[in-house]
């Protein structure tokens, strides 16, 4: 793998640019001045082992943590001043399917389309994408790993986001199911992509570039098919 | 911003519809404090500040239940994502968490109430109940600014059992003391409940305080 640039080069067509992103929690460095950008509709695996910073990463792009020092953009908007504008136009799938497991599947879809202004037929189009028509007034509870997870990619998408973070978002999948998520949050949606994985022939094959991390530090940025 | 209060309000009384767990908690230690404090003060009826003070440190303590589990469902099930990625205004938060403790508040407090008269005062609250509704009105919304703001700090903590009581009850014992002293003569002589304008008046400027300062900070309480 190549060493890590110094700095991003900041050009208009990237979604994400991060020059020595830092972020920490209390004393301990979870990122330590991680830089890259990704061009608008390309993917960027993030790979790396457990506690290596790849969820904060994640999270910091998806303005749910602020980026302690360095410089930040997502979709044009700088971070954490300019967090207001990147919500909504990001799709969060985080390790978790994190759903309401009391409200059925379409509720927790419809919940998340009334927040995000989304009309039914669009919910109505996920729940068909994702295979789950027929079990949308089943609560979540009652439903398998996979199940969730295919409620909340479809959530993920619900609003068409500019960019997509997914964090390890085929681990509870069959085979099936990830044909099924492909033209959502796999390679076949032709979204902007950032995914963090542990698997790393997953992450060569879905992606354009890859970064590696390790200990909050950046140990490689290569483009994938290189 | 309302839109969006009542989108959260209702997925919240949705979620308490199926799970029944705050309501119930509630509604059931209401119940058994007045059953305690009929065997333990060992008197048919009580009237007056007694009274009072027992209704509202029930009340009180039944708040502090559903203030602890107002973000459950965001914190375990993780929906708090859902809602910091979601183009809204985060203050939209804050409005559909009080409305939704309003609403369980008086839902209890119409199974607290009967409870509370059948074993504490004899069937004589109906004497001043319209009086005493509006005090109930005005408190449950101090109760329930207070309450969304403080479950807020606290649903982001591993102790929030801990930490919403010892922020929420200092905060609340103006609300208190106020609902406590206007209720005292309704639950006595209310012909002759004097001074109640003035306590109504104290909630309502402590409603409308706590309303606007948790306006103007909550957005900050979401902010990492």
């Amino acid at each position: 793998m190549s060493s890590p640039p110094s700095s991003t080069q900041q050009t208009p067509s990237n979604a994400v640019e991060a020059d020595g992103l830092t972020r920490r929690y209390g004393d301990r460095v979870a990122l330590d001045r991680v830089s890259f950008a990704l061009k608008a509709g390309q993917t960027l695996a993030v790979l790396g082992p457990n506690g290596a910073g790849k969820t904060t990463l994640l999270k910091v792009l998806a303005t749910l943590l602020r980026p302690h020092e360095g410089d930040v953009r997502v979709l044009g908007s700088a971070l954490p001043a300019e967090a207001w504008k990147v919500r909504g136009q990001v799709g969060y799938l985080g390790h978790e399917p994190a759903l309401y497991r009391s409200l059925s599947a379409r509720e927790n879809l419809l919940f998340a389309a009334r927040l995000h202004g989304v009309g039914e037929t669009r919910v109505n189009e996920l729940l068909e994408a994702v295979g789950l028509t027929r079990r949308a007034a089943d609560r979540v509870e009652e439903f398998s790993r996979g199940m969730r997870q295919r409620i909340a990619a479809a959530r993920a998408v619900l609003h068409d986001p500019a960019l997509l973070l997914l964090d390890e978002p085929l681990s509870a999948l069959d085979v099936r199911a990830v044909e099924l998520l492909d033209p959502l949050i796999g390679r076949g949606s032709g979204r902007t992509r950032v995914l963090v994985t542990h698997d790393i022939e997953r992450g060569r094959a879905e992606a354009d570039q890859v970064l590696a991390i390790r200990g909050g530090r950046m140990v490689a940025l290569e483009e994938a098919f290189a | 911003m309302i839109r969006t209060a009542a989108i959260l309000f209702r997925k919240d009384v949705l979620v308490e519809v199926r799970t029944l767990q705050s309501l119930s908690a509630m509604a059931l230690f209401s119940v058994t404090a007045f059953v305690l404090f009929h065997f333990g003060l060992q008197r048919d009826t009580i009237d007056g500040s007694l009274a009072a003070g027992v209704l509202w440190v029930t009340l009180l303590l039944a708040t502090v239940l559903a203030v602890t589990r107002l973000f459950v469902a965001e914190r375990e099930q993780g929906g708090f994502e859902t809602l910091l990625l979601a183009p809204i205004d985060r203050t939209a938060v804050f409005l559909g968490k009080a409305a939704s403790l309003f609403a369980f508040l008086i839902l209890v407090e119409l199974v607290a109430l009967p409870a509370f008269d059948i074993l504490l005062l004899r069937g004589t609250i109906l004497d001043g109940m319209p009086e005493l509704l509006a005090v109930l009105l005005l408190a449950d919304v101090g109760l329930a600014a207070v309450g969304a703001l403080v479950a807020a700090l606290g649903a982001e903590t591993d102790a929030r059992e801990l930490v919403v009581p010892l922020l929420l009850m200092p905060l609340l014992v103006p609300v208190v003391i106020a609902a406590a002293k206007a209720s005292a003569p309704l639950l006595s002589d209310p012909a002759h409940a004097e001074h109640l304008g003035r306590w109504l008046l104290m909630l309502t400027f402590y409603d409308l305080a706590f309303v606007l300062v948790s306006l103007g900070v909550f957005d900050y309480l979401l902010e990492d």
